[in-house]
């Protein structure tokens, strides 16, 4: 039987600096969300502290993909509130935030102009700011291509990319790897990675438990709408300290 | 012989077929620009009633040409609010009058395919926080192809329709007579040559810009920029 008693350390921050930012902290307190009668988001109480990397794992359904709208404020929780950096603002919260979503919305429009209308809204709109954003993800070559003649995976570098153009001091991603090739893969954690060293807060969203081991300092374990675990990564996968955690790691290994 | 007279480059008939277009692309014009913005308003926003005026838009749109008209005869005529402009009899009437049909078919029909991108695009618009008035713009721009079909919808409407122009224009010859008038008043004097050249004129108007906006979409389709 699955514990679903919380257990929750504060994680030890990475060797990477922890930058001042006005959105963090973000502080959950007693989050509910609710739909049709189901209890999706359970009481959830969350720190998220600046700099560490953030792996947010867990069972399908168990809430991971709402904490993240939750905590980029594109959805309010019907109880309970969300700080970030001690303010409850979520739309000034989210022009510090981005957010790459599991399946990638482009603009029908070239590849570069998907970077352009993120970079015009900052009013710095150049051919040199799109190529460069575009070379972070190995798509520079395209971009002048129209964006949904893109494969998945390329699509999902673009919004990628389209999210890094905003500079944001946290960037939210849910399952961006989900169901691609090891090579769209590999960058598109080289760019996750590049744009934390110089940085930036993520918030990763994974079932890929070598990916999780890759990437994480630390690990937020949802099971049921609840946070069964939140700690360092070494200590979530050797040690995993509630039955729920214990359950899903001996799951992945077994099949 | 009414294939000869619109071969024949006829004078009469290439002012009435110049006059229709003038008309007709105008209303169209002003239309488009009126009704792609409040498709696109509706479109992105949320309000008390919005329900209500989306059902009076689309019933608007079977409006009937005569009541408007007799609608813009009433403001446009000496005793009416706008009687001191002259403009009864004018072109300038005529624009009017098929502005104000066409402006409900482009607003209803421009918010449906707009709403159906913006459900696609609004959460990320939203995680961008990009502001009202750029959502509007953008999903104008990107829906531009399809939008082209309804402008289409509304110039089809707008260079066909007799009633409206006939109440407000007065069909005066070398003034105000444009295909439509012509047609109706050619063969009520039984010039069925005339009438019919005028029939082919408008029918190859419609089969050309309908080519040329299928054209266009597919070319946009092919790119998925449609």
């Amino acid at each position: 039987m699955l514990d679903r008693a919380p257990c929750v350390d504060t994680p030890s921050i990475s060797a990477v600096a922890a930058q001042a930012s006005a959105v963090m902290p973000i502080i959950c307190r007693r989050l509910v969300y609710e739909r049709g009668g189901r209890l999706l988001i359970n009481a959830i109480d969350l720190d998220i502290a600046p700099g560490s990397l953030t792996v947010v794992m867990g069972p399908n359904g168990s809430g991971k993909s709402l904490l993240l709208r939750l905590l980029h404020g594109l959805i309010e929780p019907d109880t309970g509130h969300i700080l970030w950096g001690n303010r409850r603002d979520a739309a000034a919260a989210r022009e510090r935030q981005a957010m790459v979503f599991q399946r990638p919305v482009l603009l029908r429009r070239s590849v570069g102009d998907n970077i352009g209308f993120v970079l015009k809204l900052r009013g710095e709109d150049t051919r040199s700011q799109r190529e460069a954003m575009l070379t972070r993800v190995g798509l520079q070559e395209l971009i002048k291509q129209p964006a949904r003649r893109l494969s998945g995976g390329e699509q999902q570098r673009l919004a990628l990319a389209r999210a890094l153009a905003t500079r944001p001091d946290v960037l939210f991603l849910d399952e961006p790897t989900a169901s691609h090739d090891p090579a769209s893969t590999h960058m598109i954690e080289e760019a996750v990675v590049a744009a934390h060293r110089s940085g930036t807060k993520i918030v990763f969203i994974t079932h890929d438990i070598g990916q999780a081991r890759r990437l994480a300092d630390d690990v937020i374990f949802l099971n049921g709408g609840r946070v069964c675990e939140h700690t360092e990564v070494g200590r979530f996968f050797s040690d995993p300290r509630t039955n729920c955690a214990r359950g899903f790691l001996d799951g992945r290994i077994l099949f | 012989m009414a294939l000869q007279l619109v071969l024949s480059g006829n004078g009469d008939l290439m002012e009435i077929i110049g006059l229709s277009l003038y008309v007709s692309l105008s209303a169209l014009l002003i239309a488009s620009a009126l009704g792609l913005f409040i498709g696109a308003a509706l479109a992105v926003t949320r309000f008390p009633g919005r329900g209500a005026a989306l059902v009076v838009l689309n019933a608007l749109m079977g409006l009937p040409p005569v009541v408007v008209g007799l609608l813009v005869y009433l403001y446009l005529s000496r005793s009416g609010p706008l009687g001191f402009m002259g403009l009864l009899y004018t072109p300038t009437a005529m624009i009017i009058a098929q502005t104000v049909l066409i402006t409900p078919i482009i607003a209803a029909l421009s918010r449906q395919v707009l709403e159906d991108l913006y459900e696609e695009y609004r959460e990320q618009f939203r995680s961008l926080s990009v502001p009202w008035r750029i959502e509007m713009g953008a999903l104008v721009w990107d829906a531009r192809y399809s939008l082209l079909t309804v402008a289409l919808a509304g110039f089809g409407r707008a260079v066909a329709e007799v009633g409206a122009v006939i109440i407000v224009g007065g069909n005066i010859d070398h003034l105000t007579r444009v295909m439509t008038t012509a047609i109706a008043l050619e063969t009520s004097k039984g010039d069925l040559a005339l009438a019919l050249a005028l029939g082919i004129v408008l029918l190859t108007i419609a089969l050309t810009i309908n080519g040329l906006v299928m054209t266009v979409r597919m070319t946009a389709s092919r790119n998925a920029y449609a």
